[in-house]
């Protein structure tokens, strides 16, 4: 019986190829060889990119569903509302690019200048990429395997000619694959100020959300702090709270005060976000009012003192 | 290739159904349980499955062995562990799940997927092709954003030859448990369209129960449970259609 593979010891450790693990993968001619050892160029050329970008939040979840895209486009609504702060939004999840349709931005494509690709520019102060820009139907599947997506990853953070920003925010897709390994990794030189984890309040999304910040911690990925989202759902007609996602086990607050990381806020369902979304509007702009909004805001808020109390990108750090 | 190697282990499987959505979240490993479920509940009767030295053995859910599951999850030394792996190491590990449990006699084998159109997913396809699997139930929510990532993914069915059963469209509505009213949380009908437009059968909407998630993550028989919930007919619903597309036959 094959024993089942442990972690990869990975492509540039002195065990590359010749770990027990590596036994079976398809990669290990080419991690024997030493070829993965050397440091990916690339690696060098993100840094100087990022040289112009101050912040870089990562949004996470080992959950699918939870709100990742939802949140990324709102975070980015919220920070560009003061026209004086830069804010870009990448869309790594190169098999489900939502972004495009939730910053109603669907049917536009990518233009390339003398310095690189440009973001499509929802404002003056608000650029945002995606494969989803790349794809001309919106029938077009994106079989890719891994290395395929770690490419394209690749080229999304060394080609994009972001300019100077104050926010990058990278939305990526559930799990602690290929796509996540790889953002961290070119984006090591670079100085992530961390990661903000989404999640639904029930079990079953913890269990996936523990494992994220397992990751986090592997990759030594600072935590910014989780979301808990689609807390609750007022009645629209009786106004009375129901708890459609029922926090089993405690909620998000349980699973901070376990692992000792910052519960951001709790955000509650309201129907009239799905709908903004599906739209391409910003839900902030629909329903101003809404106990949605006031919790995004106050986020974003905690978000922002977070980054401000790391050190301001402008002299060339360590990776984190 | 290691399928005509191992012809013995999921020679016994008269259908495979594949659960697939291009989005996360839409509920397919709910819609897997609950689907095994009802396939059970249906009345197929448990074969006896050979506890084999020479494979991994699934695990047993009930005292009947009538349901059996295999996950990775299994194979994890803490609940918290992180798999961080990459592509090849998870089409290996699925590749294993294909050719080295010993399912035995089954009449249903229910693949749960994650969200997408990547490694996973080609490596299941490919692993079960030789077993001409029974075809793949997609899942959506009815919200536009949802939709626009299944769309893709009945395109990678299309693209390699899988067969589409239907569509079903999961958190359909939510039914205010205080007065009744029934709110379209996220949206409503583009489950139905996604199917007319893909040119594939709807199998039916599903609403939103709390109920449904508190006795999963209880690990309680939602069927048996609670027939008097909303989600149930839906349930039932997509089950008999399942089985009408596959029936088992005198057994």
């Amino acid at each position: 019986m094959e024993e089942v593979p442990h972690d990869c010891p990975g492509v540039s450790s002195a065990q590359a190829g010749r770990g027990a693990s590596c036994q079976g993968c398809p990669n290990q001619g080419i991690c024997a060889s030493g070829a993965g050892a050397a440091p990916d160029p690339a690696i060098e050329e993100i840094k100087e990119r990022m040289k112009t970008v101050k912040h870089k939040i990562l949004v996470l979840s080992g959950k699918g569903g939870v709100g990742k895209s939802t949140f990324s486009a709102h975070l980015a609504h919220g920070l560009a509302e003061d026209e004086n702060t830069q804010v870009a939004l990448l869309d790594i999840d190169i098999c489900g690019p939502s972004i495009p349709k939730i910053m109603g931005l669907e049917g536009e494509q990518v233009h390339q200048s003398g310095s690189g690709w440009s973001p499509v520019f929802l404002e003056d102060n608000l650029g945002v990429m995606s494969v989803g820009f790349l794809l001309s139907s919106p029938d077009d599947a994106v079989i890719w395997r891994g290395p395929k997506k770690n490419g394209m990853i690749k080229q999304f953070l060394r080609d994009v000619d972001w300019g100077e920003v104050d926010y990058l925010i990278v939305d990526t897709p559930p799990g602690t694959s290929d796509e996540h390994l790889s953002a961290v990794q070119y984006l090591a030189a670079a100085h992530i100020d961390g990661a903000v984890i989404i999640t639904t309040p029930q079990e079953v999304s913890l269990q996936d959300v523990r494992k994220e910040i397992s990751f986090c911690h592997k990759v030594k990925l600072p935590i910014i702090g989780v979301v808990e989202n689609m807390s609750s759902f007022t009645c629209p007609k009786c106004q009375k709270e129901s708890q459609i996602f029922p926090p089993t086990t405690g909620g998000a607050e349980v699973m901070c005060q376990d692992l000792k990381v910052p519960l951001l806020g709790k955000v509650p369902l309201d129907p009239r976000i799905g709908k903004s979304c599906d739209k391409g509007e910003s839900f902030f702009a629909e329903v101003p009012d809404s106990p949605a909004t006031l919790a995004y805001r106050s986020i974003i808020q905690r978000i922002q003192e977070s980054c401000s109390l790391r050190q301001p990108k402008g002299e060339n750090l360590v990776g984190s | 290739m290691e399928a005509a190697a191992e012809p013995g282990n999921l020679a016994g499987v008269r259908h495979i159904i594949l659960v697939l959505s291009g989005k996360g979240g839409v509920g397919k490993s709910t819609i897997s349980t609950e689907l095994a479920l009802a396939l059970r509940h249906a009345g197929k009767k448990g074969k006896a499955v050979h506890q084999c030295d020479s494979g991994w053995v699934p695990v047993f859910v009930d005292q009947e062995q009538s349901i059996s599951l295999m996950s990775v999850g299994f194979l994890l030394e803490k609940p918290d562990e992180a798999v961080v792996w990459r592509g090849p190491k998870k089409n290996a590990l699925i590749k294993q799940f294909v050719s080295d449990v010993a399912w035995g006699q089954l009449d249903y084998l229910v693949v749960d997927t994650p969200p997408g159109t990547s490694d996973e997913h080609m490596a299941v396809v490919d692993a079960l092709r030789p077993y001409s699997p029974l075809g793949a139930l997609v899942v959506t929510t009815p919200q536009a954003v949802s939709v626009g990532d299944v769309r893709r993914e009945l395109t990678f069915c299309k693209k390699v030859g899988l067969r589409v059963i239907g569509v079903v469209e999961n958190m359909s509505g939510f039914v205010c448990p205080h007065c009744a009213e029934c709110t379209n949380i996220f949206s409503r009908g583009g489950g139905e369209e996604l199917a007319r437009h893909a040119g594939v059968p709807f199998l039916g909407s599903v609403p939103l129960d709390p109920e449904l998630t508190r006795s999963l993550e209880e690990g309680r028989d939602f069927i048996q449970g609670f027939p008097e919930s909303p989600a149930f007919p839906a349930l039932s619903c997509i089950a008999q259609k399942i089985l009408n597309e596959a029936p088992v036959g005198l057994c």
